[in-house]
């Protein structure tokens, strides 16, 4: 799917939302957040696997939150003011979702030309890269850019191995 | 100046369905004997209505259909005609055809041509057949053999007879015999025959008025159709009669008339049954029915997604109410925010007070919001007369059908999901239920069975009962069915209740053969599904030779709650307070173990199972561990009991019902959520649910 965007949109820029998990910068498209807010605690939504943190009020919404680190299956560490919710419109099978992302701290906005998107390294069947779109060179760091629609889809949480 | 007409497409469609239900229960509620004008003059209203609707939004195939029906409306309501049980049939399908037509407009699919030139013959045949008020019964019903073929090849008759009959008011409306009379010479060989006999004398003669009628007899191959339009404009300002020229001069050979009788009932039959026989199949698998009913079952399974955003139809007195809340609420906001401006503690009194109040707003305004919600249930209970009146001449059997409580209202949700499962039990009803009438009055019961439709409120439910005095259900046969049908083990024991239960367990009919009607065994569980769905539960009340009672329970409204609030460690979960039948501390002594596992404790005559919160939902900081240190809450769910084991019970509180799933999806032992008074999310338990999951 990476590949036909690519050859169609070549030419097209795209803006990607950074942030920071444990020193890696991950990129979201901009378009799939609807908002950036501090971390507040949430409440626990029992027997769900442990990367979903919990449930989240926004205005009146229940919003499900997504820790990515253990998602990703990297060290836990403590919240800490500048960790932040990144809440996301998620296009899943059954409709439009909305999710939270926790990550440590959002970064920059890239304007990114579809055409400098390199194809997603193969890692062999130890890491499960299915919901990266591909990587980018920004001033010397890679990003991994990410497939929110795959990543936060929720049929797909059940036995996940983590990506790292 | 264009108009997007389409704007008001959705208005017209809701007045016109509500204008054919009018019409509906008008016709079923007309009287043979003895015809109250006022009734028919509200059905013709109606279908006035509908056809000048449908003429100015364009929708002309519906406005011809109308025009036709208008017509026999009309000579019934001048009393020019008898009102007979067979017109009332064909008004009656054609009700039916132009709700089918109407749906079509809607979803912009295809009008079924062939049906609506069906009912549109099968009307014109009534209109004309029975000229002469006093007409066999079987005549009626049947085409006049020549108009029952032309629905084929209709141009291929040598010509018509018509007899013109103006009322003498005809000229004032401007219209003038002679110039249509010349349009019917261009269509053929036209022969006039003019009856000068209403003419009065000379003294007495206004010459504006038209005394005179015609008979006139058109030979060629003409449509019906361009005959129709020729005298489209004056059709409602004289009696008019078409007759083709072959039946009027072979005369009718009662032979004849014989056989056709039976080729064309079959078509008049057959989509008379399929409207009531495909509402019900909407959500199960398309059964081997006539091509008719099924064609109908797919194109009614696109519908629920467009109306899915329906709207509502709000009484102005609740807006009114709504209104008068608000402007309260907008005062006592402006208040508090003055008391707020220059605030010093003598004015703690005012605030409180304002406080007080602004709670009192908010809670009637909340109350007044979901009033709006609430629609009486007889928009549910109006489809019933009908149902039950096309069935219970299909079964031969004869059935009174009562409604009680029609006033009571429920969730506009509930409406919407409640009649096809409630279409399923009457059906039953009808079908099992009631016995033929010679049977019944062979076991002492009168020979009308009786089908009762009752809502009413109970607690903070609806209940709705189907309540038939047939022959009740047979556990005995039942249980042998099951067991035939390998649902349950020849060993199993049953008690009465789980006997009863059986019916709804998917796979299972007791009809000996598949009908029309029911028997197919798809429905029962169905219907369960759809009741659950709406957060509520069925009951069955039989006894042998006396009848059953299907009783439905639902929730009042379905966006709120009245919960109690449990404390298992830190988190805070709400128990729907309707579910829950005591709380009660236990002692060991009270607590047996099963297998050293799963732990029941006795409750007066009862052993239920112990659930253990913190265990199943994995909650670490519980404080209560020992049975003794917390609390049992025992609760009831789909038939189900149970003992909660918690740390606290915290306090009552209604709450918003928020859906998990919008966002998430579906997780065991949680029903959905809610956002509590700090803000925070809630989560509200699902019995059947937590007793699964502690079954695991």
């Amino acid at each position: 799917m990476a590949n036909d965007a690519k050859v169609n949109q070549s030419n097209k820029n795209a803006q990607y939302l950074t942030f920071d998990l444990a020193g890696e910068m991950y990129g979201v498209e901009i378009l799939k957040v609807q908002e950036i807010r501090g971390w507040e605690a949430v409440r626990e939504i029992p027997n769900t696997p442990d990367f979903i943190k919990g449930a989240l009020n926004l205005r009146g919404e229940i919003v499900p939150i997504v820790d990515l680190r253990i998602r990703f299956a990297m060290d836990n560490i403590e919240y800490t003011p500048v960790t932040v919710v990144i809440v996301l419109c998620v296009d899943t099978p059954t409709g439009n979702n909305v999710m939270g992302i926790v990550a440590d701290a959002v970064s920059d906005v890239l304007d990114i030309k579809v055409s400098d998107i390199k194809e997603k390294p193969n890692l062999g069947s130890k890491i499960d890269t299915h919901f990266m779109r591909g990587m980018y060179v920004s001033k010397g760091h890679m990003v991994m850019l990410l497939d929110v629609d795959k990543l936060l889809n929720p049929e797909e949480f059940e036995g996940i191995v983590g990506l790292g | 100046m264009s108009i997007d007409m389409a704007q008001f497409h959705q208005v017209f469609f809701e007045e016109s369905f509500e204008g054919l239900d009018i019409m509906e229960s008008g016709l079923l509620n007309l009287d043979m004997g003895d015809v109250d004008s006022e009734t028919i003059n509200t059905i013709f209203r109606a279908a006035h209505s509908i056809k000048g609707g449908s003429g100015t939004f364009g929708f002309s195939s519906v406005a011809n259909f109308t025009h036709v029906m208008e017509t026999l409306l009309d000579e019934m309501r001048d009393g020019r005609r008898q009102v007979t049980q067979s017109a009332v049939d064909v008004l009656l399908g054609s009700v039916d055809c132009l709700r089918e037509m109407m749906t079509a407009i809607q979803d912009e699919s295809e009008v079924d041509e062939a049906r609506v030139a069906e009912h549109k013959q099968a009307l014109e045949t009534e209109l004309n057949g029975s000229e002469t008020p006093v007409v066999k019964e079987d005549s009626t019903i049947a085409p006049e053999p020549s108009s029952s073929i032309p629905s084929n090849d209709e141009p291929t008759i040598s010509g018509w007879k018509i007899s013109f009959c103006p009322h003498t008011d005809l000229l004032k409306t401007g219209n003038d015999p002679v110039r249509m009379f010349r349009e019917l010479a261009e269509l053929g060989d036209l022969e006039v025959i003019v009856d000068f006999q209403g003419v009065p004398t000379l003294f007495e003669l206004d010459p504006e008025e038209c005394h005179l009628s015609w008979t006139l007899i058109l030979k060629g191959d003409v449509a019906r159709e361009s005959i129709d339009d020729i005298f489209d404009w004056v059709e409602d300002e004289c009696d008019l009669s078409v007759q083709s020229l072959s039946a009027a001069q072979s005369g009718i050979d009662e032979a004849a008339t014989a056989t056709t009788a039976l080729e064309t009932q079959a078509p008049i039959e057959a989509p008379k049954n399929s409207p009531s026989a495909s509402t019900t199949e909407q959500s199960e698998t398309p059964a081997p029915v006539k091509t008719p009913s099924k064609d109908k079952g797919a194109s009614k399974a696109k519908p629920p997604a467009a109306k899915a955003s329906g709207s509502i139809r709000v009484d102005t007195g609740k807006i009114d109410t709504l209104i008068n809340m608000v402007g309260e609420l907008v005062i006592t906001q402006s208040m508090l925010s003055l008391v707020g401006e220059h605030f010093s503690l003598d004015k703690l009194d005012q605030l409180k007070n304002g406080l007080t109040q602004l709670e009192r707003h908010t809670r009637e305004l909340q109350e007044s919001v979901m009033n709006i919600r609430m629609l009486p249930i007889s928009f549910v209970f109006s489809r019933f007369p009908r149902l039950v009146h096309d069935l219970s001449n299909k079964l031969d059997k004869k059935i009174e059908l009562k409604l009680v409580g029609e006033h009571t209202e429920v969730d506009k949700t509930v409406v919407e999901l409640i009649s096809d499962p409630l279409v399923h039990l009457v059906r039953n009803s009808l079908d099992h239920g009631i016995e033929m009438p010679a049977d019944r009055l062979a076991a002492g019961k009168p020979e009308t069975g009786t089908v009762t439709l009752e809502a009413y409120h109970r607690g903070g439910n609806i209940v709705i009962e189907v309540k038939d005095d047939g022959k009740g259900l047979n556990k005995d046969m039942l249980r042998q069915k099951a067991i035939e049908k390998g649902l349950i083990d020849e060993g199993t024991v049953l008690t009465d209740k789980q006997c009863y239960e059986l019916i709804f367990m998917a796979g299972f009919s007791t009809a000996e053969a598949v009908t029309d009607v029911s028997g197919r065994g798809v429905g029962m569980d169905v219907v369960r599904r759809n009741i659950q769905s709406l957060g509520g539960n069925i009951e069955i009340i039989s006894e042998l030779g006396v009848g059953s009672t299907m009783a439905i329970h639902l929730p009042l409204t379905l966006a709120i709650l009245d919960g109690q609030s449990i404390a298992v460690g830190d988190e805070t979960y709400i128990v729907p307070l309707g579910s829950i039948i005591e709380s009660i501390n236990i002692t060991d002594d009270m607590v047996n173990r099963v297998a050293g596992k799963g732990e029941t404790f006795r409750l007066r005559d009862e052993y239920l199972p112990i659930v253990r919160m913190h265990d199943i939902f994995h909650v670490e900081s519980a404080k209560a561990v020992n049975l003794i240190e917390g609390l049992i809450v025992v609760v009831e769910g789909q038939g189900v009991r149970c003992g909660l084991f918690v740390d606290d019970l915290l306090g009552q509180q209604q709450v918003v019902i928020k859906s998990l799933e919008a966002n998430y999806r579906c997780v065991e032992g949680v029903s959905s959520a809610t956002i509590l008074g700090d803000g925070s999310v809630g989560l509200i338990l699902d019995i059947p649910g937590l007793v699964r999951l502690s079954n695991q």
